[in-house]
């Protein structure tokens, strides 16, 4: 009955390897936000995200790790963390997605995409759709995109006693370049 | 037998990659959480915590204590009359801070200056413990009779802050702590104090905590008089500020005041009330975000 097993065997070999060559990871990503606030913006970058894209299907997840924006204000850091989002509850922020356009992202160039997909701050999901600009090269991808996160999507409370404002929209910027993926 | 493997043949193009796939392969295995926040601000009430000011960040802190509320009506409880001390704490970087206050009792100028050793973490690289060395310096300025010599006058703390945040709401903090005087005001007194504290942090809501702080002094150090230093607080965080209302049995501020020279007694009502109030400000120049 050996024979039974080759056939499968040799497809799944095959399927993953091709899958693997069309699945591209990020090597460098960069998500800032910023909100205008009276006495102080409140803005953080964090470049420890990983995201994979998947050329094969055109899907791709991102996964954030939300304590590693880094703030000026080390407190508002703090205050982000414990009050906000509650990161050691909620670690990552994620989207898992789909890109909308049947491209063939084996041409270089630039595109404008969007992906449909769920977005996950908090602990709560959102159905979302999310455009950006996809640069193609060789043997590289970066994906380049700007959305906005109303806080009360997510069921981040805004305290009533706050001195300082804050925006109940902020406005997300994300850069990540991909390389071919290897483990 | 045949149709398993037949139907497996057939789910395999489909097997390939699902999203879920995609997202064990994001994981990355070499993350290491620091726990943040053990305590919300650098004392746990009157003595340090294990926290540090941020990099480049200036913490200014106005604390207050009143007297006696045991002074009755007339007194006003105690608010008639207060100490205060002023402090400006600065982070270097974020494991390293300096800081120096001015309180009004005895006039008294400290300095002093913490290092973060470890920092509780968990993930790839997992510490049970944060660990922080605080060396401090005071000396008191008041005219005194006969006027004593600033060697006279000053004192020595060091600290080994040892914290654990146990979960989300619930952080403890022991704090092993030598304090040398120069001249001690009771003679028969030790010049070098050996002593412990203990603190907690519990949180209530996500901006609001209870704390409270006993430092011990081992037995056969001190004058009788003296009583251990025991405070509770209420903290209150408002964005950049950090409100602590709190009662305690000591009206000094600096390590050898409260720790070694408290003369209140809980029971006999020589209890203070008080508050520390901090606002952080940060000090880095314009970021590279938005240049």
């Amino acid at each position: 009955m050996k024979h039974y097993l080759i056939l499968p065997a040799f497809i799944l070999i095959f399927n993953f390897a091709s899958a693997q060559n069309k699945l591209y990871s990020s090597n460098k990503t960069e998500f800032s936000f910023f909100s205008k606030a009276p006495l102080e913006d409140i803005e953080a970058k964090n470049t420890r995200a990983n995201s994979i894209i998947n050329l094969s299907n055109r899907e791709l997840v991102v996964r954030i790790p939300v304590s590693q924006f880094q703030f000026k204000n080390k407190l508002m850091q703090q205050h982000f963390n414990e009050n906000y989002m509650e990161s050691e509850k909620y670690p990552y922020a994620t989207f898992k997605g789909k890109i909308n356009e049947d491209l063939d992202l084996s041409k270089a160039g630039v595109y404008s995409v969007s992906a449909n997909g769920i977005l996950n701050i908090h602990g709560v999901d959102q159905d979302r759709k999310l455009s950006g600009k996809l640069t193609v090269g060789e043997k590289s991808l970066l994906l380049e995109t700007l959305f906005e996160v109303m806080l009360i999507d997510h069921r981040i409370e805004i305290p009533k006693l706050v001195f300082k404002k804050i925006a109940e929209k902020i406005e997300v910027k994300a850069n990540i370049s991909y390389s071919p993926y290897t483990k | 037998m045949r149709k398993i493997f037949l139907l497996l043949y057939l789910l395999l193009p489909f097997s390939a990659l699902a999203q879920e796939d995609l997202m064990k392969l994001v994981s990355d295995s070499n993350e290491v959480f620091v726990r943040s926040a053990t305590f919300k601000a650098t004392r746990i009430i009157n003595g340090h915590s294990v926290e540090t000011v941020g990099k480049n960040n200036m913490d200014f802190i106005i604390s207050h204590r009143f007297d006696r509320i045991n002074r009755g009506f007339e007194e006003f409880f105690g608010l008639d009359a207060a100490t205060n001390r002023l402090g400006l704490e600065y982070g270097i970087n974020d494991r390293f801070m300096i800081g120096l206050g001015r309180s009004s009792f005895q006039k008294t100028f400290d300095y002093f200056a913490k290092y973060k050793l470890l920092r509780q973490t968990s993930g790839a690289v997992s510490t049970p413990l944060s660990v922080t060395l605080f060396g401090g310096y005071a000396i008191r300025t008041q005219k005194t009779a006969p006027q004593l010599s600033g060697s006279d006058r000053s004192s020595y703390t060091a600290q080994l802050l040892i914290a654990r945040k146990f979960s989300e709401a619930f952080s403890l903090q022991l704090s092993p702590t030598l304090i040398h005087r120069n001249r001690a005001d009771i003679f028969t007194d030790n010049k070098t104090v050996i002593a412990t504290g203990i603190g907690g942090r519990m949180k209530l809501t996500k901006r609001t905590s209870l704390n409270g702080e006993y430092n011990y002094v081992l037995p056969n150090q001190i004058d009788d008089n003296y009583k251990n230093n025991l405070s509770f607080s209420f903290d209150l965080e408002t964005g950049g500020h950090v409100f602590q209302l709190l009662f305690t049995n000591s009206f000094g501020m600096t390590e050898r005041q409260f720790i070694t020279e408290t003369d209140g007694s809980w029971g006999s009502g020589d209890i203070h009330f008080g508050f520390n109030i901090s606002r952080t400000f940060s000090f880095k120049k314009k970021s590279r975000l938005n240049p």
